[in-house]
């Protein structure tokens, strides 16, 4: 009994846990082939909950450990730099047309999300939790509580939104017949942050920078758009 | 390894203080990820600390993103509120958010590479 409690109590078994997870999600994104269905994600995290479930540790006793992981997506999101620095004479070439498309994904992401939830006739706070839910987490629950959305909602359809975009991203590009390296990644980081972003690193180095900084100035401009555009398809 | 983290968690730690000091709604690490990045434009080049060890840590990014995605766990009582209508949105609303970036960015790249054509 005591060896239950320090099991479900210990920083160790979060740390270890989604380690162990993410290795063996790994195993399996690479037995096949990388295919998109198979995202460490996704998988990583779905292992890691039935563990939980079945030792009953709650989110808290988990997050213990898994803070420490957690901890690393700032100093890595600040390393994104380098590889963009690295793409410097493709964003020399292409900055405009970039900068153009991550306004109108900025734009987009918010009016989709909002227009949908209202086709489905969902209620409003729903709506103003959905309006951010393109943007990296501190970013969304920052403008959900501008709007008067509920931040943690925000925050699950943050990670939601960003599987989705992980997981369809390759197959998008391939069926719209692009295959410029620069059209995956600021598509994937405009559509779906740093999940999208770490998945397209996973395959071409060009395609995470530009996700990268896509990730970085959509954040901004939701920021600054959501708010105006919230007001005007809410009246 | 030392000098790669002391580069970053610096610069995370100025763009943090920027951004709080002035109010911003962004956050410090994507702050830090600029300036860095303006950093190295100035210095024509990347420091070694930098240059070997990330391209190997950016290909696990994936493994920091999965607490995050435990964390569905959490609320998952409010998202199976609307168990059907809530995925289609996110789903719709993300693959539109995608193929509108991309259209239009495809879109910016034929108009620019005309106009240096001519």
């Amino acid at each position: 009994m005591s060896v239950l409690a320090w099991v479900q109590g210990s920083p160790l078994t979060g740390l270890l846990l989604t380690l162990a997870a993410y290795r063996a999600a790994l195993a399996l994104s690479r037995r096949y082939h990388g295919h998109p269905l198979a995202n460490t994600v996704l998988i990583g995290a779905v292992m890691v909950i039935a563990v939980l479930l079945l030792l009953g540790m709650d989110f808290q006793q988990y997050m213990k450990g898994a803070s420490f992981i957690q901890f690393l997506l700032g100093p890595v999101t600040v390393a994104l730099a380098i590889p963009l620095y690295n793409n410097l004479g493709r964003l020399r070439k292409s900055g405009f047309a970039i900068l153009l498309a991550i306004v109108a994904g900025s734009v987009a992401g918010v009016v989709t999300a909002v227009c949908s939830g209202l086709l489905f006739d969902m209620p409003r706070s729903m709506l103003l939790s959905l309006a951010p839910r393109s943007v990296t987490t501190p970013i969304a629950m920052g403008v959900a509580e501008v709007l008067g959305g509920i931040p943690a909602l925000s925050a699950t359809f943050v990670i939601v939104t960003g599987i989705i975009g992980a997981i369809f991203a390759k197959p998008l590009v391939r069926l719209m017949g692009m295959h410029d390296d620069v059209v995956l990644g600021v598509a994937t980081g405009v559509a779906a942050h740093g999940i999208g972003t770490a998945r397209v690193f996973q395959l071409s180095e060009t395609a995470g920078a530009f996700a990268g900084l896509a990730m970085g100035l959509t954040g901004l401009f939701t920021a600054i758009l959501a708010p105006i555009l919230v007001h005007y398809l809410l009246l | 390894m030392i000098e790669t983290f002391i580069w970053l968690l610096a610069y995370q730690f100025m763009g943090e203080v920027i951004a709080r000091s002035l109010g911003w709604p962004v956050p410090g690490a994507v702050l830090g990820m600029l300036l860095l990045f303006l950093t190295l434009c100035a210095r024509r080049g990347v420091p070694a600390a930098l240059r070997d060890n990330i391209p190997r840590l950016m290909t696990h990014m994936s493994l920091l993103f999965i607490p995050a995605g435990v964390g569905i766990l959490a609320f998952w009582p409010m998202l199976s509120a609307h168990p059907l209508s809530l995925p289609l949105v996110l789903v719709v609303a993300t693959l539109s958010t995608f193929i509108i970036t991309a259209l239009v960015l495809q879109l910016g790249l034929w108009w620019q590479a005309r106009g240096k054509a001519r």
